[in-house]
């Protein structure tokens, strides 16, 4: 029986996350496994901190992952990464996009946004850095940050069982098929 | 056909399923994606109502009609529909109805995180618990036909994790029950002291019959395994010790929690050798048990606050804590949200946040975010509708006392709707002069664009009459109402200190559309939305003085060398910083 799979995507409201996850579970569903995905919403477009949290195996029962059980972390904000890095297994994969985006307190001044994220994550885990802001502007649109980082998460976790063109098809405009599917190949490149 | 659906879309899809005609709520997160989901059947009628006590009488209509009927809302909501519900239980239907309260432990987005559980028990009405999105739709359709066997109204109640967790749900075909005779019955749909205490003895009988009911049906579910462990459980908990415990506990989980099954619990009390209740929240279930004279453990190891989740479960019976990567967690900054770069509320924060000796009493909605730095402009925030009426409140409590100082009650206009007009009657009625502030965005907020009375379309995308906030306020007898827009920061002040000098009712009405409202043609017309130019920084001009940081816009940020930046993605052009800047640093790109 597969063991079930954790999957924990974070950043910030904007970014494009629930569509990402939205791509990710259509595809697992498709491929006959047993899904749940959790968000939480409310305060997404309002600049705060988002999740979306996605198991998948033979059979799931919680629909959120516990601390220290995530098999993959993919942040799409460094600080975010960090704020959530105690959900990761210690054997598990942090993917982390190297952009930064400063929050209110940081702002107005109060306080400073972190310095040396990456280097710190680095020595605790094993961390790939996608800088999937510059991969974006490269394929001419930097809102196709979320699905580059789709596709390093699925090179990643090594997930071999999905149709991903379908998903992306099924999931994202028309008009953006085209953009996309290059985003996640070339996320997957990058990993 | 299996499909991935949230809880919220699965109760949605439950309804239409169940030949549900008529639907009725009011938004409120984590309910409100039920009712946007209904409107999508074109064979629903389905409807915003202004608060959830008029979705839910909308809903007692339509049942005692003969349709079958549903209403949604947020956990508090129900404490506003709570006047017709307790009535209705003893009323009994027509055809059958529901009403959704989700609940929200962990206040995602909510003020309290309180356990209507309780409503089902103090109401006496069925209430059913579903732990996921399948169960949630498959409960939908299960209660219309207790409803209408048993006549009683059901609570189906969620919480969080069921409304905006997505798993995999079988769909099936729409039945069409079409609208059962309508008969006057005085003797039952009038509830006169009289009727009153007959329906109460009749519903007492009922709920005796729907607890043999609750021991025989099967979504009271008994799974044996190891009987050294037992856990009594429903709703999300039950998916979270599956999580910690798989096969190797026992369960009695429970779909229908109130009338509780007895016999049942009894029954599988007596097969295990420990016994534990696993719920969120307060011991509503642990209290039932231990009167029954069971001995069962619960809250003493299970918090009853916060949100529940596997680890709390694992650590609390297990003492068990998975592996965890540790860093210096100090360095994280908090991400609070924050009101949009060019919300319409910044500017007329700011312009209250100069203002000495004022209080402003603050409502639910985006603008409660005025209450964060570095606005801090306001004093309270209690529940939809306190702006007006606990500032009413405030003024005489200063008033008798002998105290001057000015009351400003923030509210939003689909809040006004809601719950502000009579608070605003309150006020005029009574003489009182604290002021009324209607943040009128052309929209619900917070909740992510319902229209409302006041923007000229309904749920179903029709267009109706737009209610006029100027108006009503004129009726109620206001004699100082003032339209200005937030974003003009010289207009804004002006009439704060005009009403401030007034020692009479005064509503002032901001009026500008959310910045993150799709607005219709007329409104990017009206406003002049695809007119405005972006702003940025001439750093030469620029003094580092980061007066332009007062104002907590996220475009704006801070360098020692270079000083105020303007993120050309995020900023609109609401000019609001460049009003603030006492060196006219802050310009208009391109001109």
């Amino acid at each position: 029986m597969l063991e079930t799979k954790n999957i924990l995507l974070v950043g910030v409201g904007g970014q494009g996350i629930i569509l990402a996850s939205k791509v990710l579970s259509k595809g697992l569903v498709d491929a006959g496994f047993d899904v749940k995905m959790s968000e939480v919403h409310g305060m997404a477009q309002r600049g705060g901190s988002v999740t979306t949290q996605v198991r998948y195996g033979e059979k799931v029962y919680s629909p959120i992952i516990g601390k220290g059980q995530a098999d993959i972390l993919v942040a799409f904000e460094k600080m975010e990464a960090m704020r959530w890095i105690e959900y990761l297994k210690p054997s598990g994969k942090l993917v982390v996009n190297n952009y930064s985006i400063p929050s209110v307190p940081v702002l107005i001044g109060q306080v400073k946004y972190p310095e040396d994220i990456i280097e710190e994550l680095k020595e605790k885990v094993d961390t790939t850095v996608i800088d999937a802001a510059n991969a974006a502007r490269e394929l001419g649109n930097i809102r196709t940050q979320n699905i580059i980082m789709l596709g390093a998460l699925v090179k990643a976790l090594n997930i071999t069982e999905v149709n991903w063109e379908e998903a992306i098809k099924d999931t994202v405009k028309e008009k953006y098929v085209d953009i996309n599917l290059k985003a996640f190949d070339r996320g997957m490149e990058l990993v | 056909m299996k499909k991935l659906l949230t809880g919220n879309e699965a109760v949605a899809r439950g309804a239409y399923e169940a030949g549900v005609t008529v639907a009725s709520a009011y938004p409120g997160t984590p309910s409100t994606e039920i009712l946007e989901n209904i409107a999508k059947y074109k064979e629903i009628y389905s409807e915003w109502a202004p608060n959830e006590k008029v979705a839910l009488e909308v809903a007692i209509g339509a049942s005692i009609a003969g349709a079958r009927s549903i209403a949604a809302m947020k956990h508090v909501g129900v404490n506003v529909a709570a006047d017709p519900l307790f009535t209705f239980a003893y009323t009994g239907v027509n055809g059958g109805c529901i009403l959704v309260t989700a609940d929200d432990p962990g206040m995602h987005s909510s003020q309290n995180e309180q356990d209507n559980r309780y409503y089902a028990k103090s109401a006496k009405l069925v209430m059913l618990e579903p732990s996921d999105s399948q169960e949630a739709k498959d409960f939908v359709k299960l209660g219309y036909e207790i409803s209408e066997q048993f006549d009683i109204p059901i609570l189906l109640r969620l919480t969080t994790r069921i409304c905006h967790s997505k798993t995999l749900v079988e769909l099936e075909e729409r039945q069409e029950v079409g609208i059962k005779e309508y008969d006057k019955n005085i003797a039952k749909y009038v509830a006169t002291p009289a009727n009153g205490r007959v329906l109460h003895v009749k519903l007492e009988e009922k709920l005796k019959k729907l607890e043999e009911y609750s021991n025989n049906t099967p979504i009271n579910k008994v799974e044996f395994n190891d009987k050294s462990i037992g856990i009594i459980t429903s709703g999300v908990a039950y998916q979270y010790a599956k999580e910690v415990f798989g096969d190797s506990a026992s369960y009695l989980k429970l779909g229908m929690t109130f009338p509780l099954p007895k016999q049942k619990i009894r029954e599988f009390a007596d097969q295990v050798d420990k016994l534990y209740v696993i719920e969120e929240l307060e011991p509503y279930l642990e209290t039932e048990i231990k009167a029954m004279g069971i001995d069962v453990v619960g809250k003493e190891i299970i918090p009853n606050v916060g949100e529940l989740n596997p680890d709390i479960i694992r650590e609390a019976l297990l003492g068990e804590k998975k592996e965890i990567i540790e860093m210096n967690s100090e360095k994280v900054v908090s991400r609070p949200p924050t009101m949009c770069a060019g919300c319409p509320h910044r500017g007329l924060f700011y312009v209250l946040s100069k203002k000495k000796n004022v209080v402003i009493t603050g409502d639910i909605g985006c603008y409660t975010l005025g209450s964060a730095p570095p606005l801090e402009a306001m004093d309270t925030c209690i529940c939809m509708g306190a702006s007006v009426s606990a500032g009413h409140g405030f003024s005489k409590a200063f008033e008798v006392n002998g105290k001057d100082t000015k009351v400003f009650g923030v509210i939003g206009d689909s809040t006004f709707f809601h719950s502000g007009i009579t608070g605003l009657i309150d006020i005029v009625y009574n003489k009182g002069n604290a002021a009324t502030i209607i943040l009128d965005n052309r929209i619900t907020g917070m909740t992510g664009h319902q229209e409302n009375p006041g923007t000229g379309f309904t749920l179903m995308g029709e267009v109706t009459e737009q209610i006029d906030l100027v108006k009503i306020c004129e009726a109620i007898g206001v004699k100082h109402i003032e339209v200005i827009n937030p974003l003009d920061l010289e207009e804004t002040e002006k009439a704060i200190d005009k009403a401030i000098n007034t020692d009479e009712p005064v509503v002032i009405i901001t009026k500008w559309p959310c910045v993150l409202k799709k607005s219709p043609k007329e409104e990017v017309e009206e406003y002049g939305l695809d007119q405005r130019k972006i702003c940025t920084v001439e750093s030469d001009k620029c003094k580092k003085c980061k007066l332009c940081l007062k104002v907590g816009c996220p475009a704006i940020s801070f360098k020692e060398d270079v000083g105020a930046i303007i993120d050309d993605t995020m900023c609109v052009g609401c000019d609001v910083c460049l009003q603030v800047c006492p060196f006219n640093a802050i310009v208009k790109v391109g001109e």
